[in-house]
């Protein structure tokens, strides 16, 4: 039972990343790629419809977590806090920018807004790639489940590390960049004309910073944690969630040729899911490792709800996220094809 | 005994303390948002009702208009709703390692089930009435509505289990574990606490539509439109501030005597036990002195109130040892009065507008038009006060005798950090706030009319779809 929620907070996060991931990637090119106000309004609008939708996967994700894991949402939200404060703070400044740049038509207040997309969007993909690699590496479990850990401290991934080292920062790049290829696909999808070009651009730039970072994060990744080889070792079959990702990046680039943008955006989607399913396999049964005295790494045994909430919310879970995939289809499909402002403002 | 009571509600640079006021202000702040949601989205599936039934394009405006308002209100709603969430993990560690296992479902539900359904269709409602017909964009408004009281049901659930925890038992390592998830949903705490505090956010939407349709009609603009909302305002706020206080008010005020009898005498400010208790109308709780300064009192009326009997005993805070004392009674006492005392305002405001609307003389008659446009701000300040009312009162426990309030916070978390956030969020909501006002000011001051205002232009205008 503990692995099945294990899995499926895993199942939930991915879908978060696949998801928020595009109109995070969106937010960080949102400079880049749309210049005048036409451009930027269009830009938006190819995520405006489910960027709010797809956030909720955070949240749904977290809910999750915290009746399935208690004691990991208690000690890692208290232990990452001034990190997971202004996630929140930059959650909030990304959430009005889009809902606000359309309420009121003049220059400053909208370019006010764009700058604020841009830059929270940007932010928390490193945020979000460095809580990745906090997790991977470990933090300073206490012999009472908790911990707490400073930003930085002298950048070094070792016991005394802070929540900033060159591993997790690097996790965090990494994650900037994969953001970055993901969004630029979601605007080739969505977009035509000019938008399009310069998306394809950028994302064909970027699919060479993935793929090298891709390469050296992993072998940070199994140099920091160790503990990562023991279970591709003892069972084999794991080998498929790094597979899953090599064959997204390579997707990525065989069906761009054909220009085949819905299939390259899914190719992309399958890498991250094959990346962050690699780390989840990797990482399993700890939930929190400690980079400390190992034995006080969280796991999904000591972590987990008792038996009868996990069943309970088994049963909840599995309506409640039928009728959210049917709300989804739903609405993509409403949102299908590529965006096209209808006022007729130029 | 008064060193140990400091000890526990902690001093002011405490982290504990710093904890409590970090909660406090983003809960209250954030709250200032969905209570007008989750009115105005009965009273706008109302408006737009009747504008399907009569296929009067009227209440399609009006409906329009406030559809508006929702929006801003919904935006601010769900940005600052996101830190409540987690909050729970960051600076209440303890709570929820402990907790989390029956809290975390309703709280994980709320996401699964409201957050998908109102993000999913708020998009089609608010900018997709061109595109859909009648009947399906009212549809839209109606799944709004239910994912908002949905959602409402599910705060409301985990916040009774904190108030009369039920449908748990202690395992071997003291962690409270969930054995019954209809014991949970259905809490017999949940039921009276849930209407009264969904009829106090109808309230709020009654009293904003009314207050700026009287704006309207006092700037003599928009005539119609004002009209409207006033009589709609009018008359749904007398139905909801009389079932504010019955049933449910009373049936929560039951529940408290029941489960929480030091909270009943606290928020009473009653020291003395007696038979055929008084009800304290206004007077200041001394707590050392353990009297009311300057009371005036309805004799028996407590026990009244609470036992249906005159001659009832109700117990005084003097016979409850002070370490089970809410730690702040005068602040406790105060908030419960100040709801009080602005509902019995709201009723007496409801009741003379109903009376007035008959024959249309309350569009004519100044000085009630007054009335209704400043008692804008009375629904918040009672929702408020009454939440401080169920939170203060629950205390010193974080779930009611179980644990305390001391006993939750995240252990590593220090009174700086803690600080450092706090202070981020002041900053930062005070920006939030400026921008609110901004944006509905703006929306009211362009108003319902149709002249130059169609269907709310998308943002997000994508397409020949949504």
């Amino acid at each position: 039972m503990e692995t099945l929620w294990f899995c499926l907070v895993a199942l939930m996060v991915a879908v978060y990343v696949v998801l928020d991931g595009f109109d995070l990637g969106v937010g960080i090119l949102h400079l880049l790629v749309a210049r005048t106000d036409r451009e930027r309004r269009t830009v938006i609008a190819s995520i405006g419809p489910v960027w709010d939708g797809n956030e909720v996967w955070l949240l749904a994700a977290g809910g999750v977590l915290y009746f399935a894991f208690p004691a990991l949402y208690a000690s890692s939200f208290s232990g990452f806090y001034l990190p997971l404060m202004m996630v929140l703070w930059l959650l909030i400044l990304r959430g009005l920018s889009l809902e606000l740049r359309s309420h009121v038509d003049t220059a400053m207040w909208r370019s006010f807004w764009d700058v604020t997309f841009g830059f929270s969007s940007t932010l928390l993909a490193i945020f979000f790639g460095a809580a990745l690699g906090n997790v991977v590496r470990g933090v300073p479990l206490h012999p009472d489940g908790y911990f707490f850990l400073a930003l930085w401290s002298n950048f070094l991934p070792g016991s005394d590390a802070g929540i900033l080292d060159w591993y997790t920062v690097s996790i965090g790049v990494a994650a900037l960049v994969v953001l970055t290829m993901h969004g630029a696909l979601w605007l080739a999808l969505k977009n035509d004309g000019e938008i399009r070009d310069r998306a394809k651009v950028i994302a064909r730039r970027a699919w060479w910073g993935v793929a090298s970072i891709t390469a050296l994060i992993t072998a940070l990744s199994f140099w920091v944690q160790p503990h990562l080889k023991e279970n591709f070792s003892k069972y084999p079959w794991g080998y498929i969630f790094p597979m899953l990702a090599i064959a997204g990046l390579i997707g990525i680039r065989l069906w761009d040729r054909q220009e085949g943008e819905l299939m390259t955006f899914l190719a992309s989607a399958t890498y991250i899911c094959g990346m962050l399913t690699s780390a989840a396999f990797g990482v399993y049964p700890y939930v929190l490792a400690s980079n400390g005295d190992p034995s006080l790494g969280l796991t999904i045994y000591n972590a987990a709800a008792p038996e009868y909430g996990l069943y309970v919310g088994l049963r909840w879970w599995i309506l409640g996220m039928v009728l959210a995939a049917g709300y989804f289809f739903f609405v993509y499909r409403h949102f299908a094809g590529k965006v096209r402002l209808e006022d007729g403002r130029e | 005994m008064f060193g140990g009571r400091i000890a526990l509600i902690g001093h002011m640079d405490s982290a504990l303390a710093v904890h409590r006021l970090h909660f406090a202000f983003t809960v209250t702040f954030h709250y200032i948002f969905p209570q007008l949601t989750m009115g105005l989205a009965l009273l706008i599936v109302i408006l737009k009702t009747i504008a399907l039934r009569s296929g009067d394009e009227h209440y399609a405006r009006a409906a329009r208009f406030w559809a508006k308002i929702f929006a801003i209100n919904f935006a601010f709603g769900v940005v600052t709703g996101i830190p409540m969430e987690f909050q729970f993990g960051t600076n209440w560690a303890r709570f929820s390692r402990s907790a989390g296992g029956v809290i975390g479902q309703t709280l994980a539900m709320e996401g699964v089930f409201s957050f998908f359904l109102e993000s999913s269709f708020l998009g089609l409602f608010i900018f997709g009435e061109k595109r859909l017909s009648p009947l399906a964009h009212w549809f839209a408004a109606f799944l709004v509505f239910l994912g908002s009281w949905m959602s409402g049901y599910l705060i409301i659930a985990t916040d009774a289990w904190m108030q009369h925890p039920t449908g748990y038992e202690i395992g071997a390592n003291g962690q409270i574990m969930l054995n019954s998830f209809w014991g949970l949903l259905l809490n017999p705490w949940v039921g009276w606490q849930y209407m009264h505090n969904m009829i106090a956010a109808v309230v709020t939407g009654s009293f904003v539509m009314a207050s700026i349709g009287a704006y309207y009609l006092l700037m003599e603009r928009h005539l119609e439109y004002g009209r409207t909302f006033v009589r709609t305002g009018v008359i749904a706020g007398l139905a909801a501030t009389v079932l504010l206080i019955f049933p449910t008010g009373d049936g929560q005020g039951k529940n408290i005597a029941i489960y929480q009898p030091a909270t009943l005498a606290a928020m009473e400010g009653l020291f003395e036990t007696a038979n055929g208790a008084p009800l304290a109308l206004i007077g200041q709780p001394d707590t050392d002195q353990m009297k009311l300064d300057n009371p005036i009192i309805v004799p028996g009326a407590l026990s009244f109130l609470t036992y249906r009997r005159w001659g009832a005993e109700v117990r005084g805070l003097r016979e409850i040892p002070r370490d089970q004392w809410p730690d702040n009674v005068p602040l406790l006492y105060f908030a419960y009065h100040i709801m009080v005392g602005l509902g019995t305002i709201l009723i007496a405001v409801s009741l003379i507008s109903t009376w007035l609307l008959r024959g249309g003389r309350l569009y004519r008659f100044k000085p009630m038009l007054w009335i209704l446009m400043l008692a804008l701000p009375f629904p918040y300040i009672a929702t408020t006060a009454g939440w401080m009312t169920a939170e203060l009162g629950r205390q010193p426990w974080l779930i009611y005798g179980l644990m305390r309030t001391a006993q939750g916070t995240s252990p590593y978390v220090s009174a700086g950090n803690g600080l450092f956030t706090l202070l981020g969020f002041l900053g930062l909501y005070s920006v939030l706030a400026v921008l609110f006002l901004f944006l509905v000011g703006r929306e009211i001051e362009h108003g319902p009319s149709p002249a130059g205002s169609g269907p709310a232009r998308s943002p997000f205008s994508s397409g020949e779809k949504i």
